[in-house]
């Protein structure tokens, strides 16, 4: 399965990423309109330090310790792309505390939310991979999911 | 010195109602032209600092950003024009030589722009490049003028060593130093791909390119930095560089600051120092002295690698490159009054050398009538910015080009001219490790591939127009030319009849 990958090596951290992956899952078709004077709360954050930077998003582990944890049962896993049922979701954070790659944060109303590889909007294809200018992140079959 | 007499030279136009303040040109301007105020809730700008390197404009998400040439000028005068007495105020500020970078920008003569090419009509079928053969191959060396045979009248197959070019295009020198470890990553990784060379330039060869030296040229400059024996024979050909297209008749400095570790180690200077080109070899003072060198670097390569010399476009190159082709060299390369560099005093970059189409048109016909045209391969540098360049280069009697400015463009470069600064924000010509990994050398090296490419196939498809089907017979082939608005002398030098002649 394809699934997003951070080259760190190459990670400029403009931040980029996480506005295109608001933008992407915003519903909208303009950028400026969805994104402008508003606090953003992508699915994907650029972590590191004056030295070294990398976007951590979802890993869509084969055995996801979050879906083992989900009180709720909101988050489940559908053709290997970890996803999360808002509507089922109870905010307890168990998520939160399990997931070893902290790939999972509330959004602007305090439901929790994930990446989902873009699958679920109108993108197709992860907007963050898209949108990076330098291949830091990429989206491509591997053999070391886990 | 309390005021500035120099407004700035850019504005950078914001769209506020694009602008998310996402702060994405705030990270990314190594110039520090913008900030977020949070006093104002928005982004501002000092656009005294920019550059007009339109990395913020080509990375803002929302197209916020504009770069604009400042419309504040100075009062109206065809003699004392802006740029003239902005840079007096500058010299009276620093008192120092103006240094500027790239290739000379000035409004001179681009006689590419007034030769114009052949194409069969009726009586010589012109040829589909996509339905027929066509050969761009070339091979740079010397050619041999007779042909050989043993007592057993066997042919002697002996060649002097050659370079072989999948396409007659290859990237000029630039050192490791004055652009980054990524661009010459790129650069080796498509010259390799590509079936060309690139060319080390004189700052030495990083131990991790020696994997690409089959497609590489080693240059030996002036100030010899990072030659050694390993490095001569890793390389498909070696370089004496005796002068630069952008700055005839002078040295390099390379600032210390650009002397970083792996530099220093490449270069085999200490870090942190100036590495200093000196304006001649110290041991070149004649024809007689190139020789000797050609032949000790032949000695040193078991006589397996062609040996080039690169010289500047100047006022007397036919008879400069009439003595190189006695000097036992293999190929010559020469560079035009418009090539780039990393760092140049104005003046000389502006005002001094000739053009390279008048240079290449000149030496091509001296050593024919010499009949030493064999004894050398030409190479023509000094932007070539297309395939049309390459070959009217071609036609001109060039077997090969140079471009270095062509494959900076493709990596990012956007021709700002402040490579001194070493602040390249697209991560070309700076040794700062967070603007070096801008440049991404899997995606530059096939940027680099993608344009050489495009460049192969129209190179074969004004061939085909023409009705050639190799490069070989468009060498010299200057009855493909014409000239449109060039006198009598222009077309006598270039060798080649006005149009409708």
């Amino acid at each position: 399965m394809k699934r997003v990958y951070v080259n760190e090596e190459w990670c400029l951290g403009c931040h980029l990423c996480e506005y295109n992956c608001a933008f992407a899952n915003s519903g909208m078709k303009d950028m400026a309109l969805a994104l402008k004077d508003k606090k953003i709360f992508p699915r994907i954050h650029v972590e590191g330090d004056d030295r070294i930077t990398f976007a951590v998003s979802c890993r869509h582990c084969t055995d996801p310790l979050c879906v083992k944890s989900c009180i709720a049962g909101a988050i489940s896993v559908l053709d290997g792309v970890v996803c999360i049922d808002q509507t089922k979701c109870v905010g307890c954070l168990t998520c939160v505390l399990v997931c070893p790659y902290g790939a999972l944060a509330p959004g602007e109303s305090g439901v929790m939310q994930k990446c989902e590889l873009c699958m679920g909007n109108a993108c197709g294809a992860p907007a963050c991979v898209t949108g990076c200018p330098n291949n830091a992140i990429v989206y491509e079959e591997r053999n070391d999911a886990t | 010195m309390g005021v500035s007499f120099i407004y700035p030279e850019f504005e950078v136009v914001r769209n506020a109602t694009r602008c998310i303040a996402c702060r994405v040109c705030e990270r990314q301007c190594a110039n520090e032209v913008h900030a977020f105020s949070e006093e104002r809730g928005a982004m501002v700008s000092d656009e005294a600092k920019c550059v007009n390197c339109q990395r913020c404009v080509s990375l803002c998400p929302t197209r916020a950003l504009k770069i604009v040439k400042s419309d504040c000028r100075l009062r109206e005068n065809a003699n004392w024009q802006d740029d003239t007495i902005k840079e007096i105020y500058k010299q009276a500020d620093s008192g120092g030589v103006l240094l500027s970078s790239m290739g000379n920008p000035k409004p001179l003569p681009v006689y590419w722009h007034k030769i114009l090419i052949n194409a069969s009509q009726v009586t010589n079928p012109p040829i589909d490049p996509l339905r027929e053969p066509m050969e761009t191959r070339v091979f740079l060396g010397k050619k041999p003028t007779v042909i050989r045979r043993d007592e057993n009248g066997r042919l002697d197959c002996q060649l002097p060593p050659q370079i072989e070019l999948a396409m007659p295009v290859m990237f000029s020198a630039m050192s490791y130093g004055s652009i980054s470890y990524n661009a010459h990553a790129s650069l080796a990784r498509a010259a390799t791909e590509l079936g060309i060379l690139y060319n080390t330039g004189e700052g030495g060869l990083h131990e991790d390119f020696y994997q690409y030296g089959s497609h590489t040229i080693v240059q030996v400059a002036s100030g010899r930095f990072g030659v050694h024996e390993g490095y001569l024979n890793a390389g498909a050909a070696i370089e004496i560089k005796m002068g630069q297209g952008a700055k005839p008749g002078i040295g390099g400095h390379l600032p210390g600051e650009k002397i970083v570790e792996d530099v220093s180690r490449t270069r085999m200077i200490p870090q942190g120092t100036d590495a200093i080109s000196p304006a001649p070899h110290h041991d070149i003072y004649s024809i007689e002295d190139l020789r000797q060198l050609v032949f000790s670097l032949k000695e040193a390569t078991n006589y397996q690698k062609p040996v080039i010399v690169k010289v500047a476009a100047v006022h007397n190159i036919a008879a400069i490159a009439s003595g190189i082709a006695r000097s036992g060299a293999d190929i010559i390369a020469i560079d035009g009054f418009r090539g780039g560099t990393g760092a140049a005093p104005t003046r000389i970059r502006d005002n001094v050398g000739i053009p390279i189409e008048l240079a290449l048109a000149a030496v091509d016909q001296r050593l024919r009538d010499e009949g030493i045209r064999g004894n050398v391969s030409l190479i023509a540098g000094g932007s070539i910015r297309s395939a049309a360049d390459v070959v009217k280069a071609i036609a001109l009697g060039a077997d090969a080009c140079y471009v270095a400015t062509a494959a900076l463009l493709a990596l990012g470069c956007h021709l700002c001219r402040t490579c001194q600064s070493g602040k390249c924000n697209w991560g070309i010509a700076t040794q700062r490790p967070d603007l070096v990994k801008r440049l991404n050398p899997d995606l530059g090296s096939q940027r680099l591939v993608n344009l050489m490419t495009a460049w192969r196939h129209e190179i074969m498809e004004i061939m085909g127009g023409m009705g050639i089907n190799s490069i070989e017979a468009l060498k010299g082939n200057r009855l493909m030319l014409r000239g449109v608005g060039l006198n009598e002398k222009e077309l006598q030098i270039l060798g080649i009849s006005h149009a409708g002649e």
